[in-house]
């Protein structure tokens, strides 16, 4: 391990050490503590690193060359649609006129950047079926809730601010209680049937006066299709309930199905997923919310329209709104990457998106239903969820195969999800990537599921090749380290 | 895989110990061991109701936070505050310093749906 390219440049620091010369003062010197209390204007200088500019490339290209992305090798975690992001987004989000203007301009200046954010919320009403769509929330989970509080004043106009149930599989991502938590609601979970898709039965059990809305994934975070996605929408609306679509898995069925046509009252979308905005860095992201005509009332403010005039409007005057969620209008540049891909991709385009990503995790599990368990072994939409149960028994858990995954290149799956599958793997190759990348993974799947039989503390104490190798997650999660500090020597094991 | 004789288990892997019709509650050796190392636990607060099946608290390893779910019905009399500093205990001693809450019973008949050590030990051989 090469311990040098671990030290933080705070650590590098020589004392008068300098990559970069100010130029000199060209305005009058002022004295802070004439604007601001003396006790709140800094008396000593911040102790920013002193480093030479090579420095600082070293450094920083070092650190750069221990990232994984999608640009670097493959990136099949499931359920997170790490598709390839095509580069001609990036060069429209930086033209002039997207990059170059600011949110606080007056609207007459700003109409071509309007007209863009109204044509993406026009084509995202046509691609999930719903009567008008909000680019306000700044990511999935912020757009889960958003729809939530829709729902809520919803209820509450109709006089029906009693009910305070939402319902929510148990394949669920976590977000979606969490947001129904924060929404103020209560979850109900329901439980899948044996087939891995949410009991009917169940689900009648549970509704009732209180339901407020059944929020549900569509394929499941199985990778599986709800058929029974009518008939659940029925039961739902019968006793006066809400369903939402939470749009992380639109990659599956995006031009094929409509969650408006499922019977679907609001959705909401990850552009930084399906519709290739960068992700997995953190942000920002995009989590439009779309929802069917009843709903419109509620919609955060202001809500961007089109006029008679043919000129584009963000309209404040809508007294049942839930108010704003977001400064200004979303995260601009990520729609901007929205809309670029939607426009090169064309209808066609986007249809055959899906049918890839779905053959895609198809043609993979088969090639792995020999090597690994296959608990819900049925055609499958863009993603699948492996058993590592029998490499179990070899003493090998899912841990170590998505450890030793990593000496091959590959960042591993998504594991121990969902949580209704044993030592699940959870695999979603999405549709940019080529068959021979499919094989070359399922190579090293199959290699690996050798491994445990033939030598199981390979994979035990993998990964090997790597610039560290197993991390302590109990210490990192117990006692965290989240800042340096001078004096206090942090040492790495 | 350590599975006391004199507690009484349920199927979401909890112990329970019954003394003067109160319940403690903790979870089984098998289920930390399922879980690996556990960093945050969350319980109730004394005074709250809890009903069977229905989840009363967490526990979060470094895989995967999981519902604690109620083994049978009851008001929360006592919880382990100590707990709640050291979730090592759970792995350290699911038996022991990481029992979790004491309830008075509300329904005895719940009690005698929950299976005994040997029952237990074989749904997790399954």
């Amino acid at each position: 391990m090469n311990n040098e390219n671990q030290t933080l440049i705070f650590e590098i620091t020589k004392p008068g050490r300098i990559g970069y010369n100010l130029e000199p003062l060209d305005v009058p010197n002022f004295d802070l503590e004439e604007l601001i209390p003396s006790n709140l204007v800094r008396q000593e200088a911040a102790e920013l690193p002193e480093v030479s500019e090579l420095d600082i490339m070293r450094h920083y290209t070092a650190l750069s060359r221990r990232n994984h992305g999608v640009d670097s090798g493959f990136y099949p975690l499931g359920s997170c649609t790490m598709k390839y992001n095509p580069k001609i987004n990036e060069t429209v989000a930086r033209f002039s006129g997207f990059a170059n203007i600011h949110p606080l301009q007056d609207e007459s200046t700003v109409q071509g950047a309007m007209e863009l954010l109204y044509d993406l919320q026009t084509s995202l009403q046509e691609i999930t079926g719903m009567d008008e769509v909000t680019l306000q929330p700044a990511a999935g989970a912020h757009g889960e809730w958003t729809a939530l509080m829709m729902i809520r004043a919803f209820h509450e106009a109709n006089g029906e601010g009693h009910r305070n149930k939402v319902i929510v599989p148990d394949s669920a991502h976590g977000t979606n209680p969490a947001s129904a938590t924060v929404a103020g609601f209560e979850t109900i979970t329901i439980k899948s049937g044996e087939d891995g898709l949410v009991d009917l039965e169940d689900l009648r059990r549970v509704v009732g006066p209180d339901t407020a809305a059944l929020m549900l994934t569509n394929p499941n975070t199985l990778g599986l299709f709800e058929e029974n996605i009518i008939e659940m929408a029925n039961i739902v609306h019968g006793v006066g309930g809400k369903v939402y679509y939470d749009g992380a898995n639109l990659n599956a069925v995006m031009s094929k199905a409509r969650p408006g046509d499922m019977g679907f009252d609001c959705v909401h979308l990850n552009l930084h997923k399906t519709f290739t905005g960068p992700h997995g860095g953190g942000g920002p992201g995009s989590g439009p919310v779309g929802v069917k005509a009843d709903l419109i009332p509620f919609l955060p403010k202001p809500v961007l329209v089109k006029k008679e005039d043919g000129t584009y409007h963000f309209d404040y005057n809508r007294p049942q709104s839930i108010g704003r969620v977001k400064p200004y209008y979303g995260n601009f540049g990520i729609n901007v990457r929205a809309y670029t891909y939607i426009r090169t991709m064309g209808p066609d385009g986007l249809k055959a998106v899906t049918e890839y990503a779905v053959l895609n995790a198809n043609y993979m599990m088969r090639r792995l239903e020999e090597h690994y368990d296959l608990p819900y072994n049925r055609h499958c939409k863009h993603e699948f969820v492996l058993s590592g149960r029998r490499q179990k028994k070899l003493g090998v858990r899912t841990l170590d195969i998505a450890k030793r995954l990593l000496d091959f290149g590959y960042h591993p799956p998504t594991v121990y999800f969902p949580l209704n599958v044993e030592e699940g793997i959870m695999i979603e190759p999405t549709e940019t990537e080529s068959k021979e990348t499919l094989d070359a993974f399922c190579d090293a799947m199959i290699q690996i599921a050798q491994e445990t039989i033939d030598n199981s503390a390979l994979v035990q104490e993998a990964p090997h090749t790597t610039v560290v190798n197993r991390l302590d997650e109990t210490r990192a999660a117990r006692t965290p380290v989240l800042r340096y500090k001078k004096q206090e020597q942090v040492t790495v094991s | 895989m350590s599975t006391p004789k004199e507690l009484l288990y349920s199927k979401e892997h909890e112990w329970v110990k019954m003394e003067d019709g109160k319940a403690t509650i903790g979870i089984t050796d098998f289920a930390q061991s399922e879980l690996g190392d556990i960093v945050f636990v969350e319980l109730p607060e004394v005074g709250d109701e809890i009903s069977k099946d229905q989840p009363f608290g967490s526990v979060e390893s470094v895989k995967t936070v999981s519902e604690l779910y109620a083994p049978i019905s009851g008001k929360v009399v006592a919880i382990n505050e100590e707990l709640l500093d050291n979730p090592e205990y759970v792995n350290e001693s699911p038996y022991g310093t990481a029992w979790m809450v004491t309830i008075e019973v509300t329904n005895d008949a719940e009690v005698e749906e929950l299976m005994d050590a040997d029952a237990y030990s074989a749904l997790i051989e399954q």
